[in-house]
Parts: structure tokens; C-alpha cells; sequence
């Protein structure tokens, strides 16, 4: 499996940013040949999704993505064999909320995801400080544990996730949930610049970007950018085409 | 009375249970209103202040009834904590006063709420009326429905209703929608939890709050029977009125503290709220708990007659009381607790809200040794149920016929 962190730092030393697109696994039309479309569409690591009941820190497009998924049927170690079937050879990064890793327990939780080449997990309900048993089983077992940075922490607060660090820090552009904005919040610059000299772990930024333009803007600061929402979008309108097309111009606009 | 340590400990935890599993954004927020209330929660004048509305505001001390004719027909000596006597109707009053008191002492110029049953949307949209704020109330469309009345004395109390479409569009859903909103606004704005439960600071703050029905009710009681009670039975939702009664007896030699649970129509998934019955510790809404859920970590779905109760999850407290053999959850069925609205309503001319109502209900069932002294929380009025208690009594006739 390759390793989140050494792949997101070396686009970075080669003068590039990250792009890393999300989709919500078990969603219809999210199969192996869309993930390795969206490999193909130039991504430097996936984020694939694991549907949750209760999505408190997603908005509407993700929600929906989460009820459809479920509707359909998705189960958490079927996404994982979906990623594993995918065969990529960039980084993937699994993003769920708490419980469903809970539930399976953290330590089977990670072995089923190690298992399938699974790189790094997100778990945007569990903050660094309840996170220390998470942290350690990441490490042991080399999946690097991402954690988010918000606007409004204090600088405490992002010395502690700083530390914790491991593959990216998943910088939040804004105040709220995902969701497409018209404007990429002065914020996503604040949460940058506040880590920046206390890590050297990739930044990226999230939440919130939904043009290729915004993502650029993102990464005049930032290492890369995450764009979830607007891709999710074309799939739930069942264009799995038009998801890739905007994966590409996503590419063509954070530079390589 | 046995020394306990102070509960939750310093990372939000009663044991093993609550914690703050919220994202990053909200973390900020969650460690100033901890700091506010460690501070305040002894301050001579926002006691002071808080205690001066509940006397001359809510009507408190509410008064402790004795039920003389129920107790005739079961055969103990119960006492009704009467917080359906409180301005808006219910316990609900007493946690919102506090946190709108406290979101003025933030600088905070807005609040939010979740309601389920409609009351704590009617409390928290009266508390930012009397302190001019305005105020927004996130409530599953189909609570709007069954407990139309509140929706109309939230709007006609200035605050905004805003039906949450989502999953089964109950309370569950209604917190989901708070908690995004309060993601995006969480610099001016405050999120007033309504039950003993979310991520910490929240399930100490609402249960110290609350914790007015208990220390009155046990002084009251004493006065009444010159004892504690044998019995204290409360209904548990999210567990905000059974933790304020609890709190002031937990540990009291001879005193068997008993939380009700939404039996709804029967044991299999989705026709119950039984998080502490029938539950295993997950986490929902930012607390490691009891939680309804599937295999997969997804979280149930519920059913109860009551909204008030009709929520997967209960407060972390109320999940180590459990666990610590300090509480013993019981549940009461949607029929027991439309049993127990019709005792008090024909025996003791008070029409119960259906949350208590399952308290009551559980009681018929003789449940404990002739001649108890039962102290049973009353947490709240009738009026907002009679739509769906004449709905339900016409079916039971019907399928009775």
C-alpha cells in the first residue's frame, strides 16, 4: 500500500498540490472502475466513504449520498472490499464516523482496512483528545490516523493536532458542514497559516470547495485540496461521466 | 450515605460513558461553555438570578402531590413532583432559563434548539423571548405533526420552527440539524441542548439544571412522609427530568431509583426506545452511550406514542448508573402508558404529558412491595397529547370491538 504521507509530501516537493477527491462508498455507481476512473482523472489519493446513519458534520448532497448507500444495502466491509477490488496504486483514504468503527471495533476495523490497502482513515467525529487509543493502533499498524483542523481553534488546540499529525492535517475551510459555497471561506488561509509552523505533515484543505477555481485558490496556501460534495453531486444524479469530467478539471486547476 | 467522586470526571466521562465525539469546529465552543459553567454554576449572582426566574417566573417550587386515590388502587403511598405546574408546562423550563442565562453571560446574540415533543422548542423559544434573543427550533416534521399545538406556541412565541425532513423526521434528526447549525454559526451562536445527553459539557449542565426537581422533591418528601421514598420513578427519554430527580438521591441507603423507557409496541428493532434495555454503548450525538443500533454501528429506528421519549440514545449518566447498579431501567408499552394517562386523568383529575404517562403506566403493573413510598416525577402537562391520546384510545376501542 502506498503511503499517504510520503506520496502527498513528494507531489509537494515537486513544486505540485494534492488533489484528492471523496465519494461516498456503497453508493450506487460508486464501483472499482469509478474509483479507478478518478485515479485516472489524475487524483493523488481517494477518499472513499463509509455511510452513516446519522452524518452530523455533512450537508445535503452527502447526506443523501449516506440515506441512498444505505437504502441500497451498503455495509462497512463491503466498501472496504470495494477498495480492494479497485486495485489502486495511490493511496486511499477511508472516511466514516464513529460509531461503525466502534461497532466493528478499532482493532478489526483497522486489520479489515490493512487488509484491502487501505491507507489512512478519517474519522470526523472522534477529535484528537478522545483519540488516543485510535492513534496508537494507527500507528502499529501503519495506517496514518488523519484528524481535522477548524477555524476558531485555539492555538493549544492546534499544536495538539499538529502533533498528532499523521498523512495530512484535513484543514476545514469554513464554520459548518460539507457542502458546496459561492466563495471559499478566508478562513481555509487562517487554519493554514496556523499549522504551518507547527507541522510539516501536508495541509490540505476541505470542506466547502466546489469549483476547480476555488480548489486553485485553496492551494496558493495549502498543500492540496479534498472536493466531496461536488462530485458526489453528478453521481447522485447518476453521472458517473460528468463526476469524472469534473475530477479532471479539478486536476487541471491544483497544479501538478 | 457512601462517598461517590465527582461525576463526569475532567474528560466529560461518568466511567466509561459521554466524552465529546463532535467535530474539530465545535470543540471550541463546547470548551467555553464548560469553562462558563464551572464558573457560574456556584456564582452568587447567576444563582441568584436564575433562582429569583424560577421562583417568580416558572412558579417554583413546584408542589409535590400526594395521589391519594392511585395510591388507594395499587396500594402505595405516591407522590406526584408536579413539574406539569411549571410555566410552559413541563421540567423542560428549568434547563432552558439556565442555558439562555448563560448564553447571555457568552455574548452570545442567538440560540437554537431541538425539540422532540415540542416542549423543550416551547421552553427554549420562551426563554429567548423573555431575554430578547431570537430563536430557532429544529423539529422532526412528523413531531410537527403529532404535537402540532407546541409548533404553534413556538411561532406565536417569536421563534422559528424548522421541520427536519430527514431519516424518520423525529428528535433524532431534529439534533442532527441543530448541530449543523451549530457548526456554521457557533461564534454567536448557542446551541441549547434539552436533555441530558450530546457531548460534554452538555449532560452535566443539563442534569445540574435540572437537579431542582430532585433537591425540592426530596425536601418535600421528607416533609410529607418524614423519610425518603422507597421508590423513585421518573421516565427516561434522553433522561433530562429522571437525571434532575436522581441527582439528589443517588446513593441514598433504602432509596431504588427506577428510569422508565419507551416500551413502545414490542421488543423487535424499530418498535422501541429501549437505549438501556435493549441497547449496546455506541456513540450518537457527540456521547458514548447505550444506543439502538444495527450490527453495522447504524443507528436504529424507534418507535414510541410519545415524542418526547422516541430517541435511540440517553445520557451517559444514565448509561453508568445502569451499569453501576445505582438506577434500574424498566420500560412501560405505548398501551401501559395510555393506561397510566387514563388513571391519573380519571383518579386524580391531572392529564399527564405520555412521557410521564409510562412512569404511571409502569406502576399499575404493582411492580413493587405493598405499601411503597413512591416518588414519581410528573414532568409535564396532557395538553399537548390529546390529539393523539383520543387517537389511540378510538383505535383501541375499535380493534377492542
Amino acid at each position: 500500500m502506498p503511503d499517504l504521507e510520503a506520496v502527498l509530501r513528494a507531489r509537494r516537493e515537486a513544486g505540485g498540490r494534492a488533489f484528492v477527491p471523496y465519494v461516498t462508498g456503497g453508493l450506487p455507481g460508486v464501483t472499482p472502475d469509478l474509483l479507478r476512473g478518478l485515479a485516472e482523472a489524475g487524483a493523488d489519493a481517494i477518499e472513499v466513504g463509509i455511510p452513516f446513519s446519522d452524518p452530523v458534520m455533512d450537508g445535503g448532497v452527502i447526506q443523501e449520498a449516506s440515506r441512498r448507500a444505505l437504502e441500497a444495502g451498503a455495509r462497512p466491509l463491503e466498501v472496504v472490499a470495494t477498495v480492494a477490488e479497485a486495485g489502486l496504486d495511490l493511496p486511499v483514504v477511508l472516511m466514516t464516523y464513529y460509531n461503525p468503527v466502534l461497532r466493528l471495533g478499532e482493532e478489526r476495523f483497522l486489520e479489515e482496512a490493512v487488509a484491502a490497502g487501505v491507507a489512512g482513515v478519517i474519522v470526523p467525529d472522534l477529535p484528537v483528545d478522545e483519540a488516543a487509543g485510535w492513534r496508537e493502533r494507527c500507528l502499529a499498524r501503519g495506517v496514518a490516523a488523519v484528524f481535522l483542523a477548524a477555524p476558531g481553534s485555539s492555538p493549544e488546540r492546534f499544536r495538539e493536532i499538529a502533533a498528532a499529525a499523521r498523512g495530512f492535517v484535513y484543514c476545514v475551510s469554513t464554520y459548518g458542514v460539507t457542502g458546496e459555497r459561492e466563495e471559499l471561506a478566508g478562513t481555509a488561509e487562517e487554519v493554514v497559516a496556523a499549522l504551518r509552523p507547527l507541522t510539516d505533515v501536508p495541509l490540505l484543505v476541505g470542506v466547502g470547495i466546489g469549483t476547480p477555481e476555488q480548489a486553485a485558490a485553496a492551494c496558493a496556501s495549502a498543500d492540496g485540496a479534498t472536493v466531496g460534495s461536488a462530485i458526489v453531486r453528478r453521481l447522485l444524479a447518476e453521472d458517473p461521466a460528468g463526476a469524472l469530467r469534473l475530477a479532471r478539471a479539478f486536476r487541471d486547476a491544483v497544479p501538478r | 450515605m457512601t462517598a461517590r467522586p465527582a461525576l463526569p470526571d475532567a474528560r466529560g466521562r461518568f466511567g466509561l460513558y459521554g466524552g465529546r465525539y463532535v467535530p474539530e469546529v465545535l470543540i471550541p465552543a463546547l470548551d467555553e461553555l464548560a469553562a462558563a459553567w464551572a464558573e457560574l454554576r456556584e456564582d452568587p449572582g447567576f444563582r441568584g438570578e436564575l433562582d429569583a426566574l424560577l421562583r417568580d417566573y416558572v412558579g417554583r417550587p413546584s408542589p409535590l402531590t400526594y395521589a391519594a386515590r392511585l395510591s388507594d388502587a395499587l396500594g402505595y403511598r405516591i407522590y406526584l413532583k408536579r413539574e406539569d405546574l411549571n410555566h410552559t408546562g413541563a421540567h423542560k423550563i428549568n434547563n432552558t432559563l439556565g442555558q439562555v442565562l448563560l448564553a447571555k453571560r457568552l455574548g452570545k446574540s442567538r440560540v437554537i434548539a431541538e425539540t422532540g415533543a415540542g416542549q423543550h422548542g416551547v421552553a427554549t423559544a420562551t426563554a429567548a423571548a423573555l431575554f430578547g434573543l431570537p430563536c430557532v427550533v429544529y423539529m422532526g416534521e412528523e413531531d410537527t405533526h403529532r404535537q402540532a399545538p407546541n409548533v404553534e406556541r413556538m411561532r406565536l412565541l417569536g421563534a422559528e420552527v424548522i421541520p427536519v425532513t430527514a431519516g424518520q423526521r423525529t428528535l433524532k434528526e431534529a439534533i442532527n440539524e441543530a448541530m449543523r447549525d451549530w457548526a456554521a454559526t457557533v461564534r454567536h451562536t448557542h446551541y441549547v441542548f434539552g436533555t441530558a445527553a450530546g457531548p460534554s459539557p452538555f449532560p452535566a449542565l443539563v442534569r445540574d439544571l435540572q437537579r431542582v426537581i430532585g433537591d425540592e422533591a426530596r425536601e418535600q418528601f421528607r416533609e410529607a412522609e418524614g423519610r425518603d421514598p422507597d421508590a423513585v420513578v421518573a421516565c427516561v427519554g434522553g433522561g433530562s427530568n429522571a437525571i434532575g430527580t436522581f441527582a439528589a438521591f443517588i446513593g441514598a441507603p433504602g432509596v431504588t431509583l427506577y428510569g422508565i423507557e419507551a416500551g413502545g409496541r414490542g421488543a423487535g428493532v424499530g418498535e422501541h426506545c429501549r437505549s438501556l434495555t435493549l441497547g449496546e454503548p455506541g456513540v450518537l450525538h457527540g456521547a458514548y452511550s447505550y444506543l439502538l443500533q444495527d450490527a453495522d454501528g447504524q443507528v436504529a429506528a424507534t418507535h414510541s406514542i410519545s415524542a418526547g421519549l422516541d430517541y435511540p440514545g440517553v445520557g451517559p449518566e444514565h448509561s453508568y448508573l445502569k451499569d453501576a447498579g445505582l438506577a434500574r431501567y424498566e420500560a412501560a408499552t405505548d398501551r401501559e402508558a395510555l393506561e397510566g394517562f387514563r388513571a391519573l386523568a380519571t383518579l386524580e383529575g391531572i392529564l399527564p404529558a405520555l412521557e410521564p404517562a409510562h412512569a404511571i403506566g409502569w406502576l399499575l403493573r404493582r411492580p413493587l412491595p405493598e405499601g411503597s413510598r413512591v416518588l414519581v416525577c410528573l414532568s409535564g402537562r396532557g395538553d399537548k397529547d390529546l390529539e393523539t391520546v383520543r387517537r389511540a384510545l378510538a383505535a383501541a376501542e375499535g380493534a377492542g370491538a
